[in-house]
């Protein structure tokens, strides 16, 4: 790199900078944000969290109760996630270059992905809420139609990736394109497709508690409601159980990932 | 190179008829299958502990076609005009940028200390430890949580925004760091520099399109969890809009709209983040 070329750097790098600094103070000043006050308010709100956020003996009482809400979130997740996985792993392979039908069934399956994946859950929840009204189904749906999105794009990613020589090898042995399909692409691309799968349970615990706060189910629902009721204990103790929930699930889907991947 | 190892016969297992079993001792499989047949299972036990109140199926999924056929056809505003709806956008990218830049900030030293070629055993996995239990906890809970100590408004979403991005970007700024060519940091270690020298001369050079990268791919995240905590924890921008128009005032049209908007940004920002991905990921590298 000569002083000419390191120059130049330096002052993309400046410039880099200064686009950065601007861009946060506008996003500051249209959000009404106020970086001072935010910090200050850091200690207070560490404070305040050791001081009321406390599992009390009472709030203990209200376990098995919100054990089962936890337990119909946890399931919401798991069952939205794998129903989409099927219908993900149909379009997957309409919209996939290597093993695609025909150009309009794979647009037709890309952009069916694109458009559930870019419209956030929350607003799905609230299209589905208002005709599906406050039940487990609305959430799962929700879930359901966000979670077809991803896993379309990713699971496009990973039967592209399959290794296009057994499909050559088994096309010309005469396999039908159905042959071809569950002996070449399923068997090669699957641990890559669980892999996604168990992801996205993780990710929908956490969005299912989201989808419970706003069409009123399951763990997000009991939170809601102690935290409108200002019982922090019991707050506490709703957050507690999810963090459990959820690093539980990771540990199992991590060792299940290093065996399969 | 030999390809061909002799095997033992006494390992080969056969079926009972005398055939080789090809796939006796694959645990891979074995797992694969196991996964597969308790997650069906599991999903079929779901829909034995949903709750099902006031739930009429068919007329949900008519009426549900309905509206988004009202939606998506038929956009409009009516509680607000043009510019209010662009302003209530910038609210919420500008949320999201907050978050993002702060959290980036706050990640790329925390990285460091997580980082194993970088840090001690004991602070870098202090650090793994914490942030896995950030991770945990729902965004829209710490939203909530700290609107309590600071009221609702933009600094408690950013903060509760802050903690998952930065929770996110440290296991991705870590593991780039990880990446680093040790000869580069072994070079700058005999030269004598100090820790700061390796960072800035070393580190920061080889890694600093990564670390953007990453970063942007967590504003496009972070972007939809603005629309969120707009909705849930009331921290305004189109979120909040969008909650109002479909909870308040039941406005489709108006629903449609700021679906619409959301939906564009969103892809806008899809399209950059998939064309940096493909200019300086490897394939081996995925979103998480």
């Amino acid at each position: 790199m000569d002083a000419k070329q390191m120059r130049k750097n330096k002052w993309q790098t400046t410039i880099f900078l200064i686009l950065i600094i601007m861009i946060t103070y506008l996003s500051s000043f249209i959000t009404k944000f106020n970086l001072i006050e935010s910090i200050a308010t850091i200690p207070a709100a560490f404070s305040w969290i050791f001081s009321n956020l406390l599992i009390t003996q009472e709030s203990l009482e209200k376990l098995p109760q919100i054990l089962e809400k936890l337990g119909e979130t946890i399931f919401m997740s798991i069952a939205a996630t794998t129903l989409a996985a099927i219908v993900s792993l149909f379009l997957a392979i309409m919209g996939s270059k290597t093993t695609k039908v025909n150009q309009t069934f794979s647009v037709i399956a890309r952009f069916i992905a694109s458009f559930s994946r870019n419209i956030p859950v929350v607003a799905w929840s609230l299209i589905l809420l208002i005709s599906f009204g406050q039940n487990s189904v609305t959430g799962f749906l929700a879930l359901f139609v966000a979670t077809v999105g991803f896993l379309t794009r990713a699971f496009i990613e990973s039967v592209d990736e399959a290794n296009q020589s057994s499909v050559e090898a088994l096309t010309a042995t005469g396999a039908t394109y159905f042959h071809m399909i569950s002996k070449a692409v399923i068997p090669q691309s699957l641990p890559q497709m669980l892999s996604w799968i168990l992801f996205m349970i993780e990710t929908n615990i956490r969005s299912a508690t989201l989808v419970g706060i706003l069409t009123g189910t399951g763990i997000g629902y009991m939170f809601d409601l102690y935290y409108k009721n200002m019982n922090y204990n019991l707050v506490a103790l709703i957050t507690f159980t999810i963090i459990i929930a959820v690093i539980a699930i990771e540990l199992v889907s991590n060792k299940i990932r290093r065996v399969i991947l | 190179m030999e390809m061909v190892k002799e095997l033992d016969p006494a390992l080969i297992k056969r079926k009972r008829n005398g055939q080789i079993n090809i796939k006796s001792g694959n645990k891979m499989d074995a797992v694969v299958k196991w996964t597969i047949w308790v997650l069906t299972a599991l999903t079929i036990l779901a829909f034995f502990f949903f709750d099902y109140t006031g739930l009429q199926l068919e007329r949900a999924f008519t009426d549900t076609l309905h509206n988004i056929r009202v939606m998506f056809l038929e956009p409009g505003l009516s509680h607000f005009s043009w510019g209010e709806a662009f302003y209530q956008v910038g609210v919420t990218l500008g949320l999201g940028v907050l978050a993002t830049i702060f959290g980036a900030i706050i990640a790329f030293f925390l990285a460091l200390m997580a980082a194993e070629n970088l840090s001690k055993p004991w602070l870098s996995n202090t650090v793994r430890v914490v942030v896995a239990f950030i991770r945990a906890v729902p965004t829209v809970l710490w939203v909530l949580i700290f609107a309590i100590a600071a009221g609702l408004g933009s600094e408690a979403a950013v903060l509760g925004m802050l903690f998952h991005s930065v929770a996110y970007l440290v296991k991705a700024f870590s593991e780039s760091f990880e990446e680093v060519n040790p000869g580069i940091i072994e070079a700058l270690r005999a030269t004598g520099s100090s820790w700061w020298h390796i960072v800035i001369n070393g580190v920061l050079p080889s890694t600093f399109t990564y670390l953007l990268s990453w970063t942007f791919l967590r504003f496009e995240i972070n972007f939809s969890v603005a629309v969120a905590m707009g909705a849930a924890a009331g921290a305004g921008g189109i979120g909040f809009e969008l909650f109002m128009a479909s909870g308040f005032y039941f406005d489709l049209r108006e629903v449609g709209f700021i679906t619409y908007a959301i939906l564009i940004i969103a892809i806008i920002l899809e399209v950059i983040s998939t064309r940096l991905k493909e200019r300086y990921f490897p394939s081996s590298v995925k979103t998480r």
